[in-house]
């Protein structure tokens, strides 16, 4: 037994056998040709073809892996149709009348030289992508079968490094993990492991030998730990750990496509919350009905100024058409002092989650509100979208909201924009305030949801920041549980709709309170969702 | 010509993914574009490699150069395009 120690980049234990899996012939001799003509030809039709792989490749990686990391394999594109890289390896074939692949080989060099003047730390990341461009290329001009497909797997994949192409065509049910000697954090190669799920370590400098071919291994990424051929105890150890998750797992997938209805018969609403385009495919995966929260604050925050009406539009649009006419309920911007957004230029307050923040701050300034507004309501004609505002404490502010939107949507059909003129209006009950005289809100929103951890800190006058006050921070306080109660017996009332998202609706400890209680609607974390669905369909509470 | 400047605060600097962005971009303005670094180094901004090359990081101060076309309109969009992704 002897162990390595490297960086793990994408969590979970494996065991399993370690496959070495080998580039087919990375050296490629030098040779000379009679006529260099042809093999510019060749090599034009090669990077052709390998754009039109890397269009698909980039289409068929979205549902896969998301958007955002799907757009590496459009920069690979432009990699090959740059400028620099084209005349290199033209000038190279023409200048000493070699083959295109010795030719597309020596660019690899090239290429490293080059941007290793720019003295920055890119080249460890960029690396695997220069790999990937020249692998595909080479492929194409050898007509080379995918070298990926050696295994029947599934395997511990153990390589020098993969490149991005290699890591997403994996099929994800023959590899166990991945252990590389090369690659990084930021590589586009962890990116993808980590969306795809695949556990995974980098750094590992002994890993990429030969006589570790076919041995057993245990992968230990949450630790960054490879372990060759583990003695008994330490596998019974491993063994354990893997069968409990597994176990947990397997109980939960079995939840995928069930009705979230208790014993008794009661349905219950059971959607995710989301803060990040990425989650959105990780809502359809955990089989959610719903998006219940969007936090729309992700699109503000890190970017240097505030994002336009159609940048928003395109952002709401997009998960509307994506939940396929599933509801989302989109939170507008909930931000204040305590978040950095330096285009705000927000004065320092003592108190900022007192302060003013989220519809205070959206009063304020209404052109940022009125620009959400209206991206909100032309993205309604995709979908089905309803709205929510957080931090309400009075009907006033409702009413306010509502001539805001009346305004909003004469300009839009004023614009001849197309939108949804029944969008459901609710609202954050997450001061104590609004659970108090939740009956008279629920005169004036379409829907309730109870966001729990600004409820809790504000009843109970707790930081939820503050370590030293975790003694306190009790999770089921009475206090809170009252004004949940309060609020779900007002909104039924008034014959509206209740929910709670927040950390709270996915302690399953409480699941059996909230059916009691009558309400109608759950919003979890997405990996939160099908644990929920079991223990709701275990429930044989009823709404007294 | 015309040109201007723009200090980066994009926190990793002009690196691959942004730089591809901004090479199409440039792609569809009909001005040649140039980027030029505070040490004198510059670079088309229609090439990857040559912008990645450029090693610009968060804090530098590039000049940005706009040359034939309808000059006003493209260096607009460019330095829209830049407070927006750096």
């Amino acid at each position: 037994m002897n162990s390595f120690q490297g960086e793990g980049v994408s969590g979970g234990i494996t065991l399993g056998n370690i496959f070495i899996f080998k580039h087919t012939d990375n050296k490629i001799e030098k040779k000379v040709v009679e006529d260099y003509k042809p093999e510019i030809e060749r090599f034009s039709a090669a990077c052709e073809q390998a754009i039109s792989q890397l269009q698909a490749l980039s289409e068929d990686s979205v549902s896969k892996v998301g958007e955002e990391a799907a757009q590496i394999f459009m920069i690979h594109s432009m990699m090959i149709e740059d400028d620099d890289y084209q005349d290199f390896v033209i000038n190279k074939i023409k200048g000493e009348s070699v083959s295109a692949e010795y030719a597309v080989f020596s660019a690899i060099d090239f290429l490293t030289e080059f941007l290793n003047e720019s003295g920055v730390a890119y080249i460890e990341e960029r690396k695997s992508d220069i790999m990937d461009i020249t692998n595909r290329i080479i492929s194409i001009l050898r007509s080379d079968v995918e070298p990926l497909n050696q295994f029947n797997g599934p395997v511990i994949l153990a390589a020098e490094d993969l490149t991005p192409s290699q890591t997403v065509q994996l099929e994800r049910d023959k590899i166990l993990s991945i252990v590389t000697k090369y690659g990084t954090n930021n590589s586009h190669t962890a990116i993808l492991s980590r969306t795809m799920g695949i556990p995974s370590i980098v750094g590992l400098e002994d890993i990429y030998d030969d006589s570790l071919n076919g041995r057993q291994a245990v992968v230990d990424a949450d630790n960054g730990v490879v372990i060759i051929e583990p003695d008994e105890q330490t596998l019974d150890m491993y063994q354990k750990k893997i069968k409990e998750s597994k176990f947990e797992q397997q109980q939960y997938l079995d939840e995928i496509g069930k009705e979230t209805v208790t014993t008794k018969g009661r349905k219950i609403k059971l959607y995710a919350n989301i803060g990040d385009l990425s989650e959105v495919n990780l809502v359809k995966k955990n089989d959610a009905e719903g998006i219940g929260l969007f936090r729309s604050e992700f699109i503000f925050l890190g970017r240097k100024k505030l994002p336009s009406e159609d940048e928003q539009l395109e952002v709401y649009r997009s998960v509307a058409e994506s939940l396929n006419g599933a509801e989302v309920i989109i939170r507008t911007l909930d931000i204040g002092a305590d978040k950095q957004v330096d285009y705000l230029d927000l004065p320092e307050e003592d108190n900022p989650a007192l302060g003013l923040r989220a519809v205070r701050l959206c009063f304020e300034r209404t052109e940022i509100f009125k620009t959400q507004l209206r991206a909100l309501y032309r993205a309604s004609a995709f979908g089905s979208i309803s709205i929510m505002f957080p931090m309400i404490i009075s009907v006033e502010e409702i009413i306010k909201i509502k001539d805001l939107i009346k305004e909003v949507c004469l300009e839009l059909d004023k614009d001849g924009f197309d939108y949804n003129h029944d969008v459901k209006i609710g609202i954050m009950i997450e001061t104590p305030a609004a659970a108090i005289i939740s009956a008279d809100l629920a005169e004036e929103a379409d829907f309730f949801s109870i966001g729990t951890n600004d409820l809790s800190q504000y009843t109970l006058a707790l930081d939820r920041q503050n370590p030293r006050l975790t003694s306190y921070a009790e999770p089921h306080h009475k206090a809170v549980l009252d004004l949940i109660k309060l609020t779900a017996e007002n909104a039924h009332k008034k014959g509206i709709w209740v929910g709670v998202c927040g950390e709270m609706a996915a302690d399953l400890e409480l699941t059996d309170f909230f059916i009691e209680s009558g309400i109608d609607e759950l919003s979890v974390a997405p990996p939160k969702v099908l644990p929920l669905r079991k223990r709701i369909r275990e429930s044989g509470s009823i709404f007294m | 010509m015309i040109e201007s400047s723009y200090t980066i605060k994009e926190e990793n600097g002009i690196h691959a993914r942004p730089a591809g962005f901004l090479v199409k971009e440039v792609k569809q303005l009909d001005s040649t574009i140039t980027v030029k670094t505070c040490d004198g180094k510059s670079a088309a901004a229609d090439k990857l490699f040559a912008l990645m090359k450029l090693g610009v990081k968060q804090g530098d101060t590039i000049t940005i150069v706009a040359e034939g076309g309808d000059e006003q309109k493209s260096l607009d969009s460019v330095m829209d395009f830049m407070s927006n992704n750096f």
